[in-house]
C-alpha cells in the first residue's frame, strides 16, 4: 500500500498507544491543532486528552516532564515541534534524560522517547530548519535515531518505546508528503544496525535521514552509468553500526558520506574517522563527503537547495572519486 | 502531648542533630582531602529538611538540589552510603559515580541531587503526573532555593503543575542567598510567595528555623495535595550558618548577620521547646555522633571502582539470567 511519511508516522504513533497504555503522546499542538505538521490529526479524538496532551510553550518544561514521567513508570513520547525549539530543551536532555542512570549508579533509567521533526526543504529560514543530529549524537547516554525511510517513521518508535534508556528520533519534515509503498503489516523495526538499501559493489553511498532518498535517487542515477553504487543508511546515529560501515567499505573500497547536516563537526566527520582508522588499507580512494553547507538556513528556494545535498550533486562526487 | 507523640519529637530532634553532625564530621574530612569537588552544607536549614520529610509516606518521590545531604538523611537514605558517595566510593547511595551533589536511592525514591538550578522541577511535575495517570496514592515533593525561582524553568514547571494539577509539593528553601548573591540584587519581586501564587498555586510563607511551623505548614499542604486538590507551594524563610560551598570567603555578608541567624538555631530552638534533660541531650549527642562515625568508618572501609568498568551505567545493562 501507498502511504505517505506523515501517514507512517501517524500509524506508529497510534499503533504504539494502542499496544500500551503508558504510552501518551505531548507536545505543543499535537491535540485539538491536530500537530504542527498534521501528524497527530485525529488522535485527540481518538484517545482523550489524558493520552493526547497539548502542552504550553516550554519545551524546557514539557520535555522534563516527559523524563519525570518516564521515571514514574509512563512510556512518554514527547513531540518537539521544530528542531531549532530543541535547544530550548537541551538542558533537560543532556543534564537530565542522558545522565540520570549514570549519576544514580545505574539505579533510575529513563525510558522516554522524544521525536523531533527536523529537515530542510520547505523554505522555513535559519529558525526551522536545520539538520542537528550530530549535536545529540555527541552524546553518551542518548540513543539517536534518523527516520530516513518510510519503513522507520513507522516502526522505529515502537521498538525505540521498549528502549530502557532515552531515545531522540529525528522525522523529516520535507518528506512529509512523499508517498512510498509500506506493507500493510510494516511495525516495528530494529533500531540496533544500519541498512543497506541497494546493495552495490563500486562505492558506498553512506547517509542518514534526509540523504537517504537522495542517495537512492544518486544510485538509480548512476546505474545508467554504469556505476554500481551500494547505499547503506545508518539509522542508528549513537552508537554507530561501525561494523556495517566496515564491511561495506571494504567490499567496495570506496566511500562517499553523504548528510544535510553541517560538515564540521558531524556524523560523516566521525564515519570518515573510522574508516580511516579501522580499514584505511581496504580504500581505493580517499573518503569523500557531501554536507550541508555552513550557513544558517537561508530562505529563498535556490539558496535553500544549494545549502543541501541534491541527487546531481552526489553523482558528481562519486564521478569525481572514481576518476570516470 | 501522648508518649508516642513525645518519642516521635524527640526523633526530628534526633534527626536534625545527625544532618548537623553529619555535615561538620563532612566538612572535616573535606579539609582532610577525603571528599573532593564541591560540597554544599545544609548547616542551619534543617529544620525545613525533617519537617518537610516527616510528612511524606514509603510512596512519595522527593527530589532535590545539590544541598541535599540533610534531605537525604531525613528522608530515610543510609548515612553510611551518603558518606561513601561523597568520598567517591562504590558502596556510596550512587555508586559512587555521583558525588556529593548526586545523591540517589531507590529505595527511598529519592531522585537525586540535581546541580542545575531549578533543572528538576521539570521532572517533579512529570513524576506526579506519572503519579495521577496511574493513580498512585502518592505525592511529589520538590526542594529549591529562591536562586532557582530567577530560571524560566521554574516558570514553566510552576505553569505546568497547576494546569495539570499534579499532586506536588514545592519547597522553596529561601536561604537569603543564590550562591553569594543576595535576593533583592536577583528578583526585582522578592516576595516569592506571589510567584508561586501567579501561577495559581496556594503558596505560603514559613519560618524555616522553626520545626513546628515547617510540620504544620508541611502537613495541611500535603493534606491538601493528597486530597487532589492539585500542586502547593511553601516558601520556606531559612539561613544557611556556613560558606556556599568550600570555595567561598564569604565577601558577600556581614558577620553579625550570620550571629543574628544563629540566635535562631532550629536545633537550639526545637530542643528547647521539647525541654529535655541534660542526660537525654547528651545521650542523643553521643549516639548521633556514633552513628555519623559509623559512616565515616564505612567510607573508610569502602573500595574504588575497577576503572575497567568505567562504562558502566551510561546505557542500561540487559539483563542477565543469574
Amino acid at each position: 500500500m501507498k502511504i505517505t511519511y506523515r501517514e507512517a508516522i501517524k500509524q506508529g504513533i497510534r499503533q504504539a498507544m494502542l499496544a500500551d497504555e503508558r504510552v501518551f503522546l505531548m507536545g505543543e499542538d499535537v491535540g485539538r491543532y491536530g500537530g504542527a505538521f498534521a501528524v497527530s490529526k485525529g488522535l485527540l479524538q481518538e484517545f482523550g486528552e489524558e493520552r493526547i496532551m497539548d502542552t504550553p510553550l516550554s519545551e524546557a518544561g514539557f520535555v522534563g516532564a516527559g523524563i519525570g514521567a518516564a521515571l514514574g513508570g509512563m512510556r512518554p513520547i514527547v513531540e518537539v515541534m521544530t528542531v531549532n525549539f530543541s535547544l530550548l530543551a537541551l538542558d533537560q536532555i543532556v543534564n537530565n534524560a542522558a545522565t540520570l542512570l549514570h549519576m544514580s549508579g545505574g539505579q533510575f533509567n529513563v525510558p522516554v522517547v522524544i521525536r523531533i521533526s527536523c529537515g530542510i526543504g520547505r523554505q522555513l529560514a535559519a529558525q526551522h530548519s536545520h539538520s542537528w543530529e550530530p549535536m545529540f549524537a555527541q552524546v553518551p547516554g542518548l540513543k539517536v535515531l534518523s527516520a530516513g525511510t518510510h519503513a522507520d517513521a513507522r516502526g522505529m518508535l515502537l521498538t525505540a518505546l521498549q528502549d530502557p534508556d532515552p531515545v531522540i528520533l529525528f522525522e523529516y519534515t520535507a518528506q512529509l508528503n512523499l508517498e512510498a509503498e509500506l506493507p500493510d503489516d510494516a511495525g516495528a523495526v530494529d533500531i540496533t544496525k544500519s541498512k543497506t538499501l541497494r546493495p552495490g559493489k563500486d562505492i558506498s553511498l553512506i547517509t542518514y535521514g534526509s540523504g537517504v532518498y537522495k542517495s537512492m535517487e544518486a544510485a538509480a542515477a548512476l546505474a545508467t552509468q554504469g556505476i554500481d553504487a551500494e547505499v547503506l543508511d545508518l539509522r542508528v546515529l549513537r552508537p554507530l553500526d561501525e561494523a556495517a560501515i566496515l564491511e561495506s567499505v571494504t567490499r567496495t573500497h570506496r566511500a562517499l558520506i553523504v548528510e544535510d547536516a553541517w560538515r564540521s563537526v558531524s556524523v560523516s566527520s566521525e564515519v570518515s574517522a573510522r574508516i580511516m582508522e579501522k580499514c584505511f588499507y581496504e580504500l581505493d580512494a580517499p573518503v569523500q563527503r557531501v554536507c550541508g553547507v555552513e550557513v544558517p538556513i537561508p530562505y529563498p528556494k535556490h539558496l535553500e537547495d544549494a545549502t543541501v545535498p541534491q541527487p546531481a550533486d552526489i553523482v558528481a562526487a562519486v564521478h569525481q572519486l572514481m576518476g570516470r | 502531648m501522648t508518649t508516642n507523640d513525645r518519642d516521635r519529637s524527640i526523633d526530628l530532634l534526633r534527626q536534625m542533630k545527625l544532618i548537623r553532625h553529619f555535615e561538620e564530621r563532612a566538612a572535616e574530612m573535606y579539609t582532610k582531602a577525603k571528599i573532593r569537588g564541591f560540597l554544599h552544607l545544609y548547616v542551619g536549614e534543617e529544620a525545613v529538611a525533617v519537617g518537610v520529610m516527616q510528612a511524606l509516606t514509603p510512596a512519595d518521590n522527593v527530589l532535590s538540589t545539590y544541598r541535599e545531604h540533610g534531605h537525604a538523611l531525613a528522608r530515610g537514605v543510609d548515612a553510611g552510603a551518603i558518606m561513601a558517595e561523597m568520598y567517591g566510593k562504590q558502596e556510596g547511595c550512587s555508586g559512587g559515580r555521583g558525588g556529593s551533589m548526586h545523591l540517589f536511592d531507590k529505595r527511598t525514591r529519592f531522585f537525586g541531587g540535581n546541580a542545575i538550578v531549578g533543572g528538576h522541577l521539570p521532572m517533579a511535575v512529570g513524576l506526579a503526573l506519572a503519579d495521577k495517570k496511574q493513580k498512585r496514592e502518592a505525592i511529589t515533593v520538590c526542594f529549591f532555593g529562591e536562586g532557582a525561582a530567577a530560571e524560566g524553568v521554574f516558570h514553566e514547571s510552576m505553569n505546568l503543575a497547576a494546569l495539570w494539577k499534579v499532586p506536588a509539593l514545592f519547597v522553596c528553601e529561601n536561604n537569603q542567598y543564590a550562591m553569594g548573591t543576595a535576593l533583592r540584587f536577583t528578583h526585582a519581586s522578592t516576595d516569592l510567595v506571589r510567584k508561586g501564587e501567579a501561577y495559581g498555586i496556594p503558596t505560603h510563607a514559613v519560618d524555616g528555623m522553626d520545626l513546628r511551623a515547617v510540620i504544620q505548614a508541611t502537613d495541611k499542604a500535603t493534606a491538601s495535595i493528597r486530597k487532589g486538590d492539585g500542586p502547593r507551594m511553601l516558601v520556606c524563610e531559612t539561613y544557611r550558618f556556613r560558606a556556599h560551598s568550600m570555595f567561598d570567603a564569604e565577601l558577600y555578608r556581614e558577620k553579625n548577620e550570620v550571629e543574628e541567624w544563629k540566635k535562631r538555631d532550629p536545633i537550639t530552638q526545637y530542643q528547647q521547646h521539647l525541654a529535655l534533660g541534660e542526660q537525654d541531650i547528651k545521650a542523643m549527642d553521643l549516639e548521633v555522633a556514633a552513628e555519623v562515625q559509623r559512616a565515616i568508618d564505612f567510607a573508610e572501609a569502602g573500595t574504588w571502582e575497577p576503572v575497567e568498568s568505567l562504562l558502566r551505567h551510561v546505557t542500561t545493562e540487559p539483563i542477565t539470567a543469574t
